[in-house]
C-alpha cells in the first residue's frame, strides 16, 4: 500500500479506471456485435475521436485555469469553412499553408476572448457565450449561406483521412488519428515538464497565491484561450478533410461534446487538476459508445440518454471517490513528514 | 466604487437603450407601437422569457441550469408520445410537467445532496434530458393534438392576448413577489453572496436548492408545452440550443454570473431590450443570424463596459491626487 501510495497519484488510478472501462465497454460491444473487432470499426472510432481530442487538448487548458471555452464549435466551423474556400479558390495552395491558415485563424479567434477574458475581466462563460454566437454568425454572413463541396477541393485532402501512415497488425493508424495523437503527446509532456505548462496548474489551483507569486497570471489565460483557439483551428483543417463538404453549420454543437470529453477524462471543471492524457481517454470513451451503439441492435437514439449519464456518474465519482483517495494519500504523506522529522532527535 | 450614478444603475442604462430602441423602431414603422405587433413581439420569444424568470433565481442563488431547453423537449414528447398511445390529452400534459419536476428534482439533488457543480450536473442533464426525449419520439414529428391544446399557443384567448403572455405575466409577479417581497428570495440572495456563511446560520441550503431546480424543471416543461402548442407538432430536437438565448437574456439584465446579485426588474427590461432589438433589426431586414451575433455582443459589452469604466475612473482618480 505504502508503495502504491509512493508511485501512483490518485489522478493516475482515475485515468486507469476510465481505462479499464474502455476496455469493458469494447469488450461488451464485441460480444454483443458481430465482427465487432475489425480494422474498419477501429477506423471509424478513431476518426471520430481524432477530432474532439485536439479540442479537448486546448479545452483542457482554459478549463485548467479555471475558465471554459464554449465558443470551440464555432472556431470549428469558421476555420473549416475558410480553409475548404481557400483551397477551392487556390487549388495549388500546399497543404502546410491550408493548416498554418486554418491554425492562424483559429490561433486569432483565440486571443479575441482570451483578452476579454484576462484583460476586460469579464467572465469566461459570458465571453464565449457571446463569441459562440458571434462567430458563428460571422461565419453565415462571410459565406453568403454557400457550401464548400468535396467536388471543389484538391485530390491530396480528400485522401488525407484514407493515408495510412503506419500498421499495427491489421489495424492501419491513419493520419488524422495519428496527428491527434503526436498534439496529445506534446502537450501531455509541455504541462507535465515545462515551466509554461506548471503554470496552467498553478493559476487554476490558487489564483490569488499565482499572482503573489510573481506569475504573470492574465497571460496564462491568455494564452490557454489563444492555444485552444489554435488547437480548434487546426481540428477545422481536419474537419475539412474528413467531411469535404462544409456548410454553416459544420461542427455546431462540437463543444458539448468537448467539454463532455474533458469532463469525463477526469480534468476538474473548479480548474487546476487533470490531465490532457485524461482528456484524450474522456474523448475515446466517448467516440467509442457513439461509433457502436449506431452498431447494436436497440436504437440509435439511446446514445444521448447513456452519454448524459456517463458524465454524471465521472463528475460523481471525482467528488465521491477520488477526494476520498486524496485525503487518504495526503494522510500517509503526514505521516512520512512526520517520522523523517522526528528521526534525527532520536538518533543522537 | 463612486462610478457616476447612471452606469451604477444597470437598470437606467438598459431602460436608455430601450426607449433609444423603440424610438428607433417607431420611426422605422408607424405600426410598430401597435397592440399586434406588441403581441407578436412577445409571441415570438415567449416560451424563452418565461424561462429566463425562473433562470433568474438560479443563477442569483449561485448556481446555473444548462439543461432547461432538453427539459422543454422532453416534457413536449412525454406529452405527444402518451397522447398516441392513447391517453387522454390533459393526462398527458400532467405527466409531462411531471416529467419536467423529476428531470430538474434530479438534477437538484446531485447539486444540493451531493455537491456536484451545476455546470457539469446540468450539462449531463442537457444531453441525456434530449437523449430521453429522442428515445421516446425517435426520428418521427409527431401532430394531431386536438383542437383546444393549438389554440392555447396559437390564438388569442383573452382579448387580444394569447394564454402564453397571460402566463408570462403571472408567473413574472410571482417570481418577482418570491424574489423581492419573501424571506425564500432573501436566502436566495444570501446564498448566493456566501453559501458557506448560509449554511452556519441554519438557512436550509440544500432544500432551498433542489426547491430551485425543481421549480426550474417545471417551468421549463410548462414552456416546452406551450412551445409545442405554438408549433402544432412535436419533434425530437425542439427547442434545442434555447439555453443560450435564455441564459443571454438573464445575464443582460444585470444579474452576476457569480450570483448573489441582481434583480427582476433588470431581467424585464433584458427582455424588452432583446424583443425589441430583435423585430427593429427584422424590420430593418437583418436576418436572425446577424441578430444573433448583435444579442452576443450586447451581452459581452454588457458586462466589458462597466469593468472598462472602472477601470478608466480609477485611472482618473489616480492621476487627480
Amino acid at each position: 500500500m505504502r508503495w502504491l501510495q509512493r508511485n501512483i497519484r490518485p489522478e493516475q488510478i482515475r485515468e486507469l479506471s476510465l481505462l479499464l472501462l474502455i476496455v469493458v465497454a469494447v469488450l461488451f460491444f464485441g460480444a454483443m456485435i458481430d465482427g465487432y473487432y475489425t480494422s474498419r470499426t477501429f477506423n471509424r472510432i478513431a476518426a471520430s475521436v481524432a477530432i474532439i481530442t485536439v479540442v479537448a487538448v486546448g479545452q483542457t487548458l482554459v478549463v485548467l485555469t479555471r475558465n471554459i471555452d464554449l465558443s470551440v464549435g464555432s472556431i470549428v466551423g469558421c476555420t473549416a469553412y475558410f480553409a475548404g474556400a481557400t483551397l477551392a479558390a487556390r487549388q495549388g495552395l500546399p497543404p502546410l499553408v491550408t493548416v498554418l491558415i486554418a491554425v492562424a485563424l483559429g490561433t486569432v479567434m483565440g486571443a479575441v476572448n482570451g483578452v476579454l477574458v484576462a484583460w476586460g475581466r469579464v467572465p469566461s462563460i459570458i465571453v464565449t457565450l457571446g463569441s459562440l454566437a458571434i462567430y458563428r454568425g460571422i461565419l453565415i454572413d462571410y459565406s453568403g449561406a454557400k457550401t464548400v463541396t468535396t467536388g471543389s477541393l484538391p485530390a491530396w485532402l480528400i485522401d488525407l483521412p484514407r493515408l495510412t501512415v503506419f500498421s499495427i497488425g491489421n489495424l492501419d493508424i491513419r493520419a488524422l488519428f495519428a496527428l491527434a495523437v503526436v498534439v496529445v503527446v506534446l502537450f501531455q509532456i509541455a504541462t507535465s515538464y515545462l515551466n509554461a505548462g506548471r503554470q496552467f496548474y498553478a493559476m487554476g489551483s490558487n489564483p490569488e497565491a499565482a499572482h503573489l507569486i510573481g506569475l504573470p497570471t492574465r497571460r496564462i489565460v491568455f494564452s490557454a484561450f489563444v492555444l485552444s483557439g489554435a488547437m480548434s483551428g487546426l481540428a477545422g483543417f481536419m474537419y475539412l478533410a474528413r467531411f469535404g463538404n462544409i456548410t454553416v453549420e459544420a461542427a455546431r454543437g462540437l463543444e458539448l461534446q468537448v467539454v463532455a470529453a474533458v469532463v469525463v477524462g477526469g480534468v476538474n471543471i473548479f480548474g487546476g487538476s487533470g490531465t490532457v492524457f485524461g482528456a484524450m481517454l474522456g474523448a475515446v470513451m466517448i467516440g467509442t459508445l457513439e461509433q457502436s451503439l449506431l452498431r447494436l441492435d436497440i436504437s440509435e437514439f439511446w446514445r444521448d440518454a447513456i452519454l448524459g449519464l456517463l458524465i454524471l456518474l465521472a463528475v460523481a465519482s471525482d467528488a465521491v471517490i477520488l477526494d476520498r483517495l486524496r485525503a487518504l494519500w495526503a494522510r500517509t504523506d503526514l505521516k512520512i513528514v512526520t517520522r523523517a522529522a522526528a528521526e534525527p532527535e532520536a538518533t543522537p | 466604487m463612486t462610478l457616476p450614478l447612471a452606469l451604477r444603475r444597470w437598470e437606467m442604462l438598459l431602460l436608455a437603450l430601450l426607449i433609444l430602441i423603440s424610438a428607433l423602431n417607431v420611426a422605422w414603422s408607424p405600426f410598430y407601437l401597435g397592440v399586434g405587433n406588441v403581441v407578436n413581439l412577445f409571441q415570438l420569444e415567449i416560451e424563452k422569457i418565461i424561462v429566463a424568470l425562473v433562470m433568474t433565481l438560479i443563477i442569483i442563488n449561485g448556481e446555473i441550469d444548462l439543461s432547461v431547453a432538453s427539459v422543454m423537449g422532453l416534457a413536449a414528447c412525454v406529452a405527444a408520445y402518451l397522447f398516441h398511445a392513447g391517453w387522454p390529452m390533459p393526462w398527458a400534459l400532467a405527466a409531462a410537467l411531471a416529467s419536467g419536476a423529476a428531470a430538474g428534482a434530479f438534477n437538484g439533488f446531485w447539486v444540493a445532496y451531493v455537491g456536484l457543480p451545476s455546470l457539469a450536473v446540468t450539462l449531463a442533464g442537457l444531453i441525456g434530458y434530449r437523449g430521453i426525449a429522442r428515445i421516446l419520439v425517435e426520428d418521427r414529428a409527431y401532430g394531431g393534438f386536438p383542437a383546444w391544446f393549438n389554440a392555447i399557443g396559437q390564438q388569442p384567448q383573452v382579448g387580444p392576448l394569447t394564454v402564453s403572455i397571460i402566463i408570462f405575466a403571472v408567473l413574472f409577479a410571482l417570481m418577482a413577489l418570491v424574489l423581492h417581497g419573501s424571506a425564500l428570495g432573501r436566502l436566495v440572495y444570501v446564498m448566493g453572496n456566501n453559501v458557506a456563511a448560509a449554511r452556519y446560520s441554519g438557512v436550509r441550503v440544500r432544500r432551498i436548492k433542489l426547491l430551485l431546480f425543481t421549480a426550474s424543471g417545471t417551468i421549463a416543461a410548462l414552456a416546452g408545452l406551450l412551445y409545442a402548442a405554438r408549433l402544432g407538432s412535436v419533434r425530437g430536437d425542439m427547442a434545442v440550443g434555447f439555453e443560450l438565448d435564455i441564459i443571454t437574456i438573464v445575464l443582460l439584465g444585470g444579474v452576476s454570473i457569480f450570483g448573489g446579485s441582481g434583480n427582476l426588474v433588470g431581467v424585464g427590461l433584458s427582455i424588452l431590450v432583446i424583443l425589441n432589438l430583435r423585430n427593429g433589426m427584422g424590420l430593418a431586414d437583418i436576418t436572425g443570424n446577424t441578430q444573433t451575433s448583435v444579442i452576443g455582443a450586447l451581452l459581452i459589452l454588457s458586462v466589458l463596459a462597466p469593468n472598462m469604466a472602472q477601470t478608466l475612473h480609477t485611472k482618473w482618480k489616480g492621476r487627480e491626487t
